[in-house]
């Protein structure tokens, strides 16, 4: 029963080999001309200022828990959709009850004020 | 294709639930200072629920596939677990509202939790447990942290969540074993492989530990009992009451229902570990007990020491001959110190006068002389917490015992008798304090917390005089086994 897992235990193997025979290949062989433009995170992009923890506004945060709550409906939405024909009514009903849930979720956020931005 | 009768098997669990959604939606519309009506609201919401389990207990469904089961034992349980959830929005009326805390989404979440416990009882597939499990705890971590200014809240409900998800991640990786040692997640599924011999022993064996170690934080058990204090101390006074009644039954529901239905072949391997958990727990809980000046931290540790007690008269989970002892004696226990830890909590919460500040047992000094109606009830919870002879306590624990003197774990029942006999103490100490000490208290007394602990009291009284009602419930309330 193990055996089946093989070609993915190959795989793995394969993918770890490139991954670490591509990397050593680079340094051991690739010309190395350090210098102040080299040593930047961006090489070709722009100059970074400042430390990379800086503080982030909280309103973001609730706009991704928002997100995830309506990410999830469509995740659950586009399956029932493909197949909404084959399950008829009682598919139909139980969609409306799980998109009647999360609207409770909508309508709480929506009178708490957390879609506004100020 | 989901047939009435699946819907009527989990119908007081749906009850809860689309009680609760519809509650958040109407609470939007009450204005903060009457909160009151969304108290009221939830309390006739598990009322309705209350009365829907009454009337379909007797049957026996197994619904949805299978999914999810009814029998006694789920409904026995699902009356616990609704009448805490009123008790508990009794307690909390006044003092979230005394805290400054008064949130209408206070109540929805305890239904949510409410819901999950209900649906832990009846839950008949491993899946369907990790659910359970899911939605009792997520409510509950938001309630512990429900006073978000107070750092002691934020602290408790930080360490809930971290210790708590991570006992869920057990739960899920015992279950992901027990997958891999079967093939089957559903209980009648697995418990016909392991009949029929053809499961992975050593596989089953750790996703049953596993799953051991999930529960056991559920239901503070040492060594998993570590959050116990800190949560409890921190948490809402009237959640930590809450919790300290409803979810531990609700650990033990899912460890009764898990262990005597998939893992009586695992006994040989399990019992020893049980034997250790059960020792540990009584003699840790209660010695550092002993040690408490806090009340609310005290209440922990005598929470830990009675979870002992309880695994005490389960550790004979796999002796087919006494598993039926064990039940009635586990449910009667749960129901006496239900009772007890309720009062008591309830007068924790009198007392309490400012937020994370806990009650010091100076606190109590002069209570019992200007407030003797208290002084008695809490003399009541106390003797009946220490197993006084003749109290409702001391019948939970004669039962508790005789079961496993039955199933032959004699050194087990004499741990128990010692500590119990040392837990005297600490629960004495706190009626000397009220009784002997000298003091001037000034508490205001919220009718319905009045109302609770003179029920709950009451109850204790009148339960140590017929002990043999609610026995005689809990031994018809049996678990369908395969």
């Amino acid at each position: 029963m193990l055996m089946e897992f093989l070609p993915l235990l190959i795989i793995l193997l394969l993918a770890v080999f490139i991954g670490v025979f591509v990397v050593v290949l680079g340094s051991t062989f690739g010309p190395k001309r350090p210098g102040q433009r080299k040593n930047s995170p961006y090489e070709s992009g722009m100059v970074p200022y400042g430390p990379a923890k800086r503080r982030i506004s909280v309103r973001y945060y609730l706009i991704a828990v928002l997100f995830i709550l309506f990410d999830i409906e469509v995740v659950f939405l586009v399956p029932w959709a493909v197949v909404v024909r084959q399950i008829g009514v009682p598919g139909l009903v139980f969609m409306i009850i799980f998109v009647l849930i999360l609207e409770v979720a909508h309508l709480y956020a929506w009178k708490k004020g957390a879609l506004e931005w100020d | 294709m989901t047939r009435m009768i699946d819907i009527y098997s989990i119908l007081p669990v749906m009850i809860v639930a689309g009680w609760a959604l519809l509650l958040l939606v109407v609470d939007l519309w009450i204005p903060r200072h009457r909160k009151g009506i969304t108290a009221l609201l939830a309390a006739i919401g598990l009322a309705i629920a209350l009365g829907f389990v009454l009337a379909s207990s007797g049957n026996t469904i197994l619904g949805f596939n299978q999914m999810v089961v009814l029998d006694g034992f789920s409904s026995f349980m699902q009356v616990l677990f609704l009448v805490s959830g009123m008790v508990a929005v009794a307690l909390a009326y006044d003092y979230i509202q005394r805290m400054n805390i008064n949130h209408g989404e206070f109540y929805v979440l305890m239904m949510f939790s409410i819901a999950g416990m209900m649906l832990m009882s009846q839950a008949y597939n491993l899946l369907m447990v990790f659910l359970a499990l899911e939605l009792l705890s997520i409510p509950l971590y938001v309630l512990t942290g429900f006073a978000r200014t107070r750092l002691e809240s934020e602290e408790a409900s930080l360490k809930y969540f971290l210790l708590g998800a991570f006992a869920s991640g057990f739960v899920l990786y015992g279950t992901a074993l027990i997958f891999s040692a079967t093939g089957q997640l559903d209980f009648v599924g697995i418990a016909a492989v392991v009949t029929a011999g053809s499961a992975n022993s050593v596989l089953f064996l750790i996703g049953a530990a596993l799953l051991l170690v999930g529960f056991g934080f559920k239901i503070a058990a040492v060594p998993f009992q570590m959050w116990t204090p800190d949560v409890y101390q921190g948490a809402p006074t009237p959640v930590t009451a809450f919790m300290s009644v409803a979810v531990k039954a609700a650990g033990f529901a899912a460890l009764m229902r898990v262990f005597l239905v998939l893992f009586p072949s695992l006994s040989e391997h399990l019992t020893p570990i049980l034997w250790v958990m059960a020792a540990l727990t009584m003699i840790v809980g209660n010695i550092v007990a002993l040690a408490q000046n806090n009340i609310k931290r005290m209440l922990a540790y005598s929470a830990i020491a009675h979870a002992g007690y309880i695994l005490m008269a389960f550790v004979a989970f796999g002796n087919g001959e006494v598993v039926g002892n064990t039940v009635a004696a586990t449910l009667f226990y749960l129901v006496a110190y239900g009772l007890t830890s309720f009062g008591a909590w309830a007068l924790v919460i009198v007392i309490e006068r400012e937020y994370g500040k806990g009650i010091l047992l100076d606190d109590l000094a002069g209570i019992g002389k200007h407030y003797p109606w208290l002084g008695v009830a809490m003399l009541v919870f106390m003797l009946s917490f220490a197993g006084v002879p003749l109290t409702m306590g001391f019948w939970g624990k004669f039962y508790l015992f005789r079961t496993a003197v039955q199933a032959g774990y004699i050194g087990l029942a004499i741990i128990g008798l010692l500590t119990s006999v040392a837990s005297a103490y600490y629960y004495l100490r706190v009626v000397v304090y009220m009784f002997m000490k000298p003091g001037e208290p000034k508490l205001q007394i919220n009718p319905w917390v009045s109302l609770v602990i003179g029920v709950a009291a009451l109850a204790v009284l009148l339960l140590s005089l017929i002990p043999w009602t609610i026995l005689e419930l809990a031994s018809r309330a049996v678990l369908l086994l395969q």
